[in-house]
């Protein structure tokens, strides 16, 4: 307790650094996704492409794909970049089987009367299929938000500041209270973001109160 | 590009694939710890899944470990492990069990949860044990998605074993960490491209095992009609799995007489 009171800003600086590596993935992976999983869902040849090559990245070790990305994007081996790319990666991934999926679900009456009653493409798309699918989403997104969260610290082992610094050195200090430090903080930042996930949810979807989520898969965190 | 070349030239050096720290060595660790940990915690999750799915007891741990896990950051549970209990493979197999569970049970439960009701009550009225529709009824129809648990499982124990070697434990993982610090970028990327064609392998292994699990008779239904029902139930539980405090916990089944005790677990698909 005593190295927590005496290190209150440096934890406070790495955590700032952790949640500044976690959130671009979040909103930038949902920004994707959304339009990749409508496409899957409204047209059945690419609903093929988007699963298996969102199915395929997800598979990539994370530390992995981290150390691919500079190859690729030709980015400096330990540049913050590659760790947000290769997190969006991962959200995208994620979040493109269940838009999918959320899309899908969307009962067909209700799309079709929205044709009856006029609502063109776009229209339809903002006003009566993204917020029924917005619950389904939104579960997805809670997932994505914590495994998000949990795997940036991995960006440590390459020299990315983040609370997984806290694991690394506490490992070389042999001193137990340091890696606790770095385990409750990114706890604590997952559930906080989480938290603000569902009052999102409350606020944008006040009759999904109870709804419950039905996409294909919410698995693990690739380490 | 040259960092690839380079990956390239390293990889196809003969003097990489022979020795203690040779590739197919650094290969076998990893798929033995890979190995050892999915089967130590199948023996936990599956039989533990597959009780929790038959009785419909205890069905709250399966949500509440698998959202509970989900944010708890793999590394620093690896250092701590390692630190509590001195470096070695103990440690790790610990925390990659850990890590392995949730997928597991998940995957048991939900696929024991996804027969249909009917079909068991008739293999009830038809005068089956409990063992009987236990073995012979549910494992077989909800095959496909525990060997799905599975997969999930060993991909997550690939990924994490890779970062296990920074400990330093064996494994592909090894070429990344001992040549990062180094900054020798060839083996560090000889490394990621070998740790990812293993996952990728493995992945294709097990979604092969998972179109092989489907029983016959179900594989005629499915493409004859349109006999997907059942699945909806066990995805939405594996989602719901998923979400971080579980506010969707799937309802039990009613409560069913003769509940057997846990399954011993030669009833798990990989033995």
């Amino acid at each position: 307790m005593t190295w927590v009171l005496a290190n209150l800003e440096q934890i406070w600086r790495l955590t700032l650094d952790h949640v500044a590596l976690s959130v671009p993935p979040i909103i930038l992976g949902f920004l994707i996704a959304v339009p990749l999983g409508w496409l899957a869902h409204r047209y059945r040849p690419s609903r093929g492409i988007v699963l298996t090559v969102s199915g395929l990245l997800y598979t990539i070790p994370g530390i992995a794909l981290f150390l691919s990305l500079p190859v690729v994007l030709g980015t400096r081996i330990l540049d913050p970049i590659n760790v947000i790319v290769g997190m969006t990666i991962y959200a995208v991934a994620l979040l493109a089987r269940t838009a999918a999926d959320a899309f899908d679900a969307v009962s067909n009456d209700v799309r079709q009367s929205s044709v009856a009653v006029g609502y063109g493409p776009i229209r339809r798309f903002f006003v009566v299929e993204l917020p029924l699918a917005g619950p389904v989403l939104l579960s997805g997104l809670r997932v994505v938000s914590a495994s998000t969260v949990s795997l940036v610290s991995i960006g440590s082992l390459i020299g990315v500041s983040s609370l997984g610094y806290f694991f690394l050195n506490g490992l070389n200090r042999r001193f137990p209270t340091e890696i606790l430090t770095g385990i409750v903080g990114v706890i604590v930042i997952a559930v906080v973001f989480d938290l603000f996930l569902v009052l999102i949810g409350r606020v944008l979807l006040p009759w999904a109160r109870d709804a419950r989520p039905s996409a294909r898969r919410g698995r693990r965190a690739v380490a | 590009m040259n960092s690839l070349l380079g990956a390239l030239a390293w990889l196809t050096d003969p003097v990489n694939w022979s020795g203690s720290r040779g590739i197919p060595v650094r290969l076998l660790e990893h798929l033995g710890i890979t190995g050892i940990a999915v089967l130590v915690a199948a023996l936990i999750a599956v039989s533990l899944g597959l009780y929790i799915g038959h009785t419909g007891r205890l069905s709250f741990l399966v949500v509440s470990t698998t959202g509970a896990l989900r944010a708890l950051p793999t590394l620093g549970l690896l250092v701590l492990f390692a630190l509590w209990l001195g470096i070695g493979l103990g440690p790790v197999i610990i925390v990659l069990v850990v890590l392995a569970i949730p997928p597991l049970l998940a995957g048991a439960y939900a696929g024991v949860e996804s027969v249909d009701r009917s079909t068991i009550d008739a293999a009830r009225a038809m005068g089956m044990t409990e063992w009987q529709i236990l073995t012979r009824v549910e494992i077989p129809l909800g095959l496909p998605i525990i060997v799905g648990g599975l997969r999930s499982a060993v991909l997550q124990v690939v990924a994490t074993a890779t970062i296990a070697a920074y400990l330093p434990i064996g494994g592909l993982g090894r070429y990344i960490f001992d040549y990062l610090t180094l900054r020798r970028f060839e083996p560090v990327f000889a490394g990621a491209i070998l740790v990812t064609l293993l996952a990728l392998v493995l992945e294709g292994v097990f979604a092969l095992l998972q179109r092989l699990a489907v029983p016959r008779g179900v594989r005629i239904l499915q493409g004859s009609s349109a006999a997907r029902g059942g699945i909806g139930r066990a995805e939405r539980i594996q989602l719901a799995a998923g979400s971080l405090d579980g506010d969707a916990p799937p309802g039990p089944p009613g409560d069913r007489p003769d509940p057997v005790p846990a399954a011993p677990t030669s009833s798990h698909p990989t033995q």
